[in-house]
């Protein structure tokens, strides 16, 4: 076993480090600010300009056609190198797998193109004043009109809204249905007539998210992701996505822990906790995708893996505040960090949903 | 890249199981509480060679890695396996002594010796000697199938090199893969139970506070896992391959308790009755939490390495 990379993995690993090493900017504002924002979109373009936006994609839409152990090697190295976070993930992290498995050609062609490059900036429509845990209990609406759909409704708590020019969302497009039937999902662009943005501020204070009010919006058949009716299937898909590696993968915490080892006054025990704790993070990942290439992936296995991340990010967070002290209340990026994590088993299914899910699909525990 | 049991590791944890499916139930357990030493089924273990997993096959032995070794020990926690099934898989490298299961091994540092009272001979691994037959002063223990003694007898000094670091590496590591063994029954047994056992018109498992207690205890068991994975891949001349199964151990000792506490708690007052079987596996359970190292004194081993690396 096992853990040993090839030739050309430690070559793909060697060049990624060495070109995020020359170029990752340091020190960048909230990128869930309209400035901060800006500036991280410079970022992305820079990225793209050297093929390392969408490492995973096929070379025509601009990437590099990376497998899985590569790509986590590239996360791996993003972080370690002090990457700032990606605004552009709900779109190449979260849209794009789903466009890959449900998209038509056209599609494809079309928007993945302007999504690696960071042209598009895409935002996730699920949650509504009355739908978040309870997803399927949405209500916004498009109707079928001639040559497309008409839209009425409200998204809400959607990331980076403000500041993105596209929302991918689930509508109902049967009148009749009820739960998670007759719901199609749909990609808007936001700058469409009778669809309203208004940002307002997350916890930490920043303009992250938005609320989203359509009125009689129109959007054409070409909208349609997957099949009319079909919504409910499609998005889970993107959730597995969520809940799963693509969206945290384990550099991330392996990087904040080598953080925290800088950090003075810091308990060695419980830093020897969090070490131990990200490396199994690391590998139970490495575990799970080997487990999916040998056709042996597990039912509720992203919902374990959303569970640990999750709760993993607060308590390494929690440590560096409690080394700080009397210091930990001032803004600091491990403050900062600290009111984002707190997000992290609120987001992507609450942790609460998450239990439910790996008490009943991988423990077998009754619904009712 | 592969990270996950090999196919060689699979098949022979897929045959123990079945073995141990006959040979050790709760019954088997039960009477290694009341003094039996359980001879058919370490019989039956030595048959089916497992008690030669780390001996070269050259002497008579299976001759594999430590990941066939911790998937054994894995499952002979499933089973609750009394005896001292870690110290002697350990210990038979070390020793020239027969793998047809007639040899129980069992492991003196100091203080008393866990599982003496069951043992055909005791290894005193820090001074590298068999003692042979052991005369054995035995101490009441909590699980019964412990049977911690004080050991005197005769005394042979051994002349194969000293491996202590290695014996101690693999003794933590084993324990940590069976106290995973142990926390999966655990929760199996509690599955089965409270999808059946009905309170309020329902069953007690579809309740949320049943489900989140369980699945927050499984998390710790599922991300222990491939720590213990990962040390036992671990090339055994690697100067960090101790700060990995200490790792292991830490993360197995806090996780396989949790779960005990979380399980007792999800069974109600029919897992605090001896006549169910729940307390036979978790009363194994604080046993090897503590064993081979407490999860503090292994994070510590971490700790020295994290601050000794800058």
């Amino acid at each position: 076993m096992y853990l040993t990379e090839s030739e050309s993995e430690q070559a793909f690993r060697a060049e990624a480090r060495d070109w995020l090493r020359a170029n990752v900017p340091l020190g960048l504002p909230s990128g869930d600010t309209a400035d901060g924002f800006a500036l991280h979109l410079d970022w992305e373009k820079k990225l793209y300009d050297a093929r390392w936006a969408v490492v995973s994609w096929p070379q025509a839409y601009g990437g590099r056609g990376a497998s899985v152990w590569e790509w986590l090697a590239f996360e791996e190295e993003y972080y370690a190198a002090g990457g700032p976070q990606r605004v552009t993930q709900n779109g190449i992290f979260l849209l794009a797998p789903t466009l890959f498995g449900f998209g038509t050609q056209e599609q494809q062609d079309t928007l993945l193109p302007r999504m690696a490059s960071a042209q598009d900036l895409w935002c996730q429509g699920w949650s509504e004043p009355g739908a978040g845990s309870d997803l399927a209990a949405l209500t916004s609406r498009a109707d079928k009109v001639d040559g497309g759909w008409r839209i009425n409704g409200q998204k809400t708590w959607t990331t980076r809204g403000a500041f993105c020019t596209h929302l991918f969302g689930l509508f109902r497009t049967d009148s009749a249905s009820e739960r998670h039937h007759g719901l199609t999902y749909l990609l808007v662009a936001l700058d469409t007539p009778g669809v309203t943005v208004r940002g307002f501020a997350r916890l930490d204070g920043d303009e992250g998210f938005a609320e989203v009010f359509f009125e009689d919006a129109f959007v054409p058949d070409s909208a349609v992701l997957g099949g009319v009716g079909t919504g409910w299937n499609v998005a889970m898909a993107t959730a597995g996505s969520e809940r799963g590696l693509t969206l945290r993968s384990p550099g991330r915490y392996t990087a904040t822990v080598e953080r925290l080892r800088t950090v003075s006054g810091i308990d060695e025990d419980r830093l020897a906790q969090a070490w131990m704790d990200a490396e199994a993070y690391r590998l139970f990942t490495l575990q799970q995708v080997s487990n999916e290439q040998a056709g042996r992936g597990r039912a509720g296995e992203s919902s374990l893996n959303k569970l640990f991340w999750s709760e993993l990010d607060i308590r390494l967070h929690e440590l560096a505040l409690d080394a700080l002290g009397a210091d930990a209340e001032l803004e600091s990026p491990w403050s900062k960090g600290f009111q984002f994590a707190l997000a992290g088993p609120i987001y992507a299914g609450t942790n609460e949903v998450q239990r439910n899910i790996v008490a009943e699909r991988l423990l077998g525990l009754p619904r009712k | 890249m592969y990270f996950g049991l090999p196919d060689e590791a699979v098949a022979l944890r897929e045959g123990l199981r079945e073995v141990l499916a006959t040979a050790c139930t709760p019954a088997t357990i039960r009477g290694a509480w009341d003094g039996d030493v359980c001879e058919s089924l370490w019989k039956e273990l030595g048959s089916f060679g497992v008690a030669g997993i780390l001996v070269p096959e050259d002497r008579g032995g299976l001759g594999l890695d430590e990941l066939s070794f911790v998937a054994a020990c894995e499952q002979a926690g499933y089973a609750g396996v009394p005896g001292p099934f870690v110290e002697t898989l350990v210990s038979l490298p070390e020793l020239d002594l027969p793998l047809d299961g007639s040899a129980r091994v069992a492991i003196k540092r100091d203080g008393a010796t866990p599982y003496a009272g069951t043992a055909t001979h005791v290894f005193a691994t820090r001074t590298w000697s068999l003692i042979h037959p052991p005369h054995v002063d035995a101490l009441e223990t909590v699980d019964r199938s412990r049977q911690l003694g004080f050991v005197t007898g005769p005394s042979t000094e051994l002349r194969t090199p000293q491996r202590q670091g290695l014996v101690e590496r693999r003794g933590a590591l084993g324990t940590a893969a069976f106290l995973l063994g142990l926390a999966r029954r655990q929760v199996d047994l509690t599955v089965a139970y409270t999808r059946q056992r009905t309170q309020f018109g329902v069953p007690i498992g579809s309740f949320q506070a049943v489900k989140h207690a369980l699945v927050d205890a499984v998390v710790g068991t599922q991300f222990a896992w491939p720590a213990v994975l990962q040390a036992a891949a671990h090339d055994p001349r690697d100067v960090h391959a101790s700060i990995r199964s200490s790792a292991a151990k830490a993360m197995a000792s806090d996780a396989a308790y949790q779960v005990s506490r979380v399980c007792l708690q999800a069974h109600g007052a029919i897992g605090y009755t001896v006549e169910y079987d729940l307390h036979l596996f978790a009363k194994r359970t604080w046993a090897l939490a503590n064993d081979w190292g407490t999860a503090e004194q292994h994070r510590a081993v971490v700790a020295r390495h994290l601050r000794s690396e800058g």
